[in-house]
């Protein structure tokens, strides 16, 4: 009888594993559909930005099949994306990308929502070597670690404010200037912090207050008022949304007076919406701005974008779906250009990849990250009580002229 | 560390002020949480969530047009009807058992009403325009942004009400006296069921209350209420149960603890303060109480 049993469990973890073998290597490739995995997160505290990132996947998807697919091997495929909601908890997105590898066996990975799982994700793909093109995480570490399998086709994060700190000390007649500062604990905040600091020593400015801001941030009174005693030439605050929701609101509430106000997360926040004029002259790091000049043949430009997700998902594409969208994008000009689906042949097809997209040039660096778009300026601009976000920066796309110094609350309406 | 405040002693009225304005509305938290607590014996874990989903629906007001500041009235009547309804749904049956039920009872809650909020009104951090003024002192140096005052006012107006409630009304007095002895009331023909109904959604409202006052403040997300609890359940211990006075002074402490220890120690570790506070204060308490213990053998 023992021996009937050990047989069978034999035979049957035998027939298992042959069926294992058999699905994970047709898996990836399913008659004429590629299978992409993603965790996004669908609920938890990164859901917004979660549905952000899978409707700019979605749309994409749907746009590449219906303009005829991807072309390998003079056969065309379409696309197809496996999601999971990762809770917006890293451990969670990290199971879902073993699950996705393992049971699924997909092959190639598109990027989560956030640096945070993100970090998550990246050493699971690089441990099975699945190429995965990562479109919301933006932390310089990610980059540094010498991953070999991930590529992201936004600007890393310590370059989102660099570029205020140059304007600043250009506005200054190319003197140095102070800074104050007020940066998040998490990772991505304190990247943006990096930036600045190279920043100020390559300009020779000085930083004069330098103070972190909680996770559960909404009082930063004590920041205000040091920058009404000291009087900085310039004020950056990076915290997410709920950074850029209080900063605004003290800044009006306290009547302070500075000349320069750089943020990130406008457009996250909902800044001009929600807080109407007194977001006025507040200057914004943003990865994409539909008013640029990028274009491809499956989206037009930014505008068409713009116009072609409000009409399929009702709402304005924040940068987070049009990079998301992007991704995608590279995956079928890397499948093309290697014309071939093993997993390695993509990924180096990914490496080379040198192309525009309409939400900017993607070149990936040594870690992956994109070194061919630089980040733009904007800047919240009202007219009566309707505000808008201005291009300023780079001048190449800038619509409007970067207005300096803020006027004192004394002189506003 | 920083040593501004004492360089530019002026500031110390600022965070004083600050700390004074926010504290009354911590205490109208804790006081909800005493009644209850007194009352009840539920520690409700869930009290800052409750304050946030308050938030909420005078943050949807503002939504719908109206000025945000009416959610002062609107959000503690439907708050005290979802006070009352968890307490039919799920209170009751616990109200009676062991401390450690009741704290895992309403820490499911919150969970529940994070998750509740995070899927109706999405994971954004939400402000409402109160569209008040700011009033400034010495040279613009100090200044009190008519929102907290509002706030303030607002949060003793409704513990002045409340106390008059309590005492001269018929179910405050059935209130009171249930949470000096339920069965004795209940012989005497309290109907402790209904008490501890109104219990709850007084507490519920009171939440409501402080969180319309906080959309105007501060800003709404579904998942800081953690900071709430703690602090109202900070306030609660050192004044202790049923002490009106006490609840409202340490409240206050607290206010301005908290904004010495933003100005001085850095705002990241604001919370965390408040957090150390606490450790310290059940420390002492505990070597209190064990003291006096000792002395009564």
């Amino acid at each position: 009888m023992n021996k009937l049993l050990k047989l069978f469990i034999t035979f049957v973890s035998a027939i298992t594993l042959t069926l294992i073998g058999i699905t994970t290597s047709f898996a990836k490739v399913e008659g004429d559909t590629i299978v992409l995995g993603a965790a996004v997160s669908l609920t938890g505290k990164y859901s917004s930005n979660g549905v952000h990132t899978q409707n700019g996947y979605n749309l994409a998807v749907e746009r590449l099949n219906k303009m005829g697919g991807v072309k390998v091997g003079g056969k065309s495929y379409k696309f197809k994306i496996i999601y999971y909601d990762d809770e917006s908890n890293p451990k969670r997105a990290a199971q879902l990308a073993e699950r996705l590898i393992n049971q699924d066996g997909v092959k190639y990975m598109l990027g989560p929502y956030s640096s945070g799982l993100t970090k998550a994700i990246a050493p699971v793909t690089e441990k099975y070597k699945i190429p995965m093109v990562e479109a919301n995480g933006a932390s310089r570490s990610l980059f540094t670690k010498g991953y070999k399998y991930l590529f992201a086709v936004l600007s890393p994060a310590n370059q989102y404010l660099e570029v205020a700190i140059d304007l600043a000390v250009e506005k200054n007649g190319g003197k140095p200037v102070k800074i104050a500062q007020a940066f998040e604990q998490d990772a991505f905040s304190q990247d943006v912090r990096l930036g600045i600091l190279d920043a100020a020593k390559r300009t020779g400015s000085e930083i004069i207050i330098d103070d972190k801001l909680p996770k559960e941030l909404n009082d930063m009174k004590a920041t205000l008022v040091k920058v009404k005693a000291k009087k900085p030439d310039v004020l950056v605050v990076s915290g997410h949304t709920k950074g850029a929701l209080t900063a605004i609101r003290q800044i009006a509430e306290m009547k302070v007076d500075v000349p320069m106000l750089a943020m990130t997360h406008c457009d996250a926040a909902k800044l001009s919406k929600q807080h109407g004029k007194n977001s006025e002259y507040a200057l914004c790091a943003s990865q994409w701005h539909k008013n640029l000049s990028y274009k491809d043949k499956f989206f037009g430009g930014g505008k068409k974008y713009d116009k072609d997700f409000t009409k399929r998902f009702g709402y304005a594409p924040p940068y987070q779906s049009a990079e998301s969208s992007a991704a995608l994008i590279v995956f079928k000009d890397a499948f093309e250009r290697a014309n071939s689906f093993d997993g390695d042949k993509v990924r180096d097809a990914l490496k080379a990849t040198d192309m525009q997209t309409f939400y900017g040039n993607i070149k990936f660096g040594p870690g992956g990250q994109n070194i061919a778009k630089p980040m733009i300026l904007f800047q919240v601009r009202c007219k009566g009580d309707k505000c808008e976000n201005k291009v300023v920066a780079p001048t190449k796309w800038a619509s409007d002229k970067f207005y300096h110094p803020i006027p004192s609350w004394s002189k506003r309406s | 560390m920083d040593f501004l405040i004492f360089e530019a002693p002026i500031l110390m009225v600022q965070a004083t002020l600050d700390g004074i304005l926010i504290g009354i509305l911590f205490a109208l938290i804790a006081y909800g949480m005493a009644l209850q607590w007194g009352v009840m014996n539920i520690i409700n874990i869930a009290q800052g969530d409750l304050v946030i989903l308050g938030g909420y629906i005078a943050y949807s007001m503002y939504l719908a047009g109206i000025h945000p500041a009416w959610g002062v009235i609107v959000s503690p009547i439907i708050m005290f009807f979802v006070g009352w309804g968890l307490y039919k749904l799920v209170i009751n049956k616990v109200v009676d058992r062991d401390l450690f039920i009741s704290i895992l009872a309403t820490f499911g809650i919150a969970i529940v009403f994070q998750q509740l909020m995070n899927f109706i009104f999405g994971a954004d951090v939400v402000v409402a325009q109160s569209g008040y003024g700011t009033t400034m002192f010495f040279d613009n140096i100090i200044t009190l942004p008519h929102s907290t005052i509002f706030s303030a006012a607002i949060s003793v107006l409704y513990a002045i009400v409340l106390v008059i409630y309590m005492k001269k009304s018929k179910l405050g007095r059935a209130i009171r006296a249930t949470a000096q002895n339920a069965r004795a009331a209940k012989i005497l023909g309290v109907d402790t069921e209904r008490v501890y109904a109104a219990t709850f959604g007084i507490n519920a409202a009171l939440c409501g209350v402080a969180g319309a006052l906080i959309a105007i403040t501060f800003t709404l997300h579904p998942y800081v209420g953690l900071p709430y609890t703690v602090r109202s359940f900070m306030i609660v211990i050192v004044a202790g149960l049923g002490n009106l006075p006490a609840v409202a002074i340490s409240g206050m402490g607290l206010g301005v603890f908290e904004e010495f220890a933003d100005y001085i120690l850095g705002t990241e570790f604001r919370i965390g303060s408040v957090f150390m506070l606490l450790v310290l204060i059940l420390v002492f308490r505990r070597f209190k109480l064990s003291r006096k213990r000792e002395y009564l053998k």
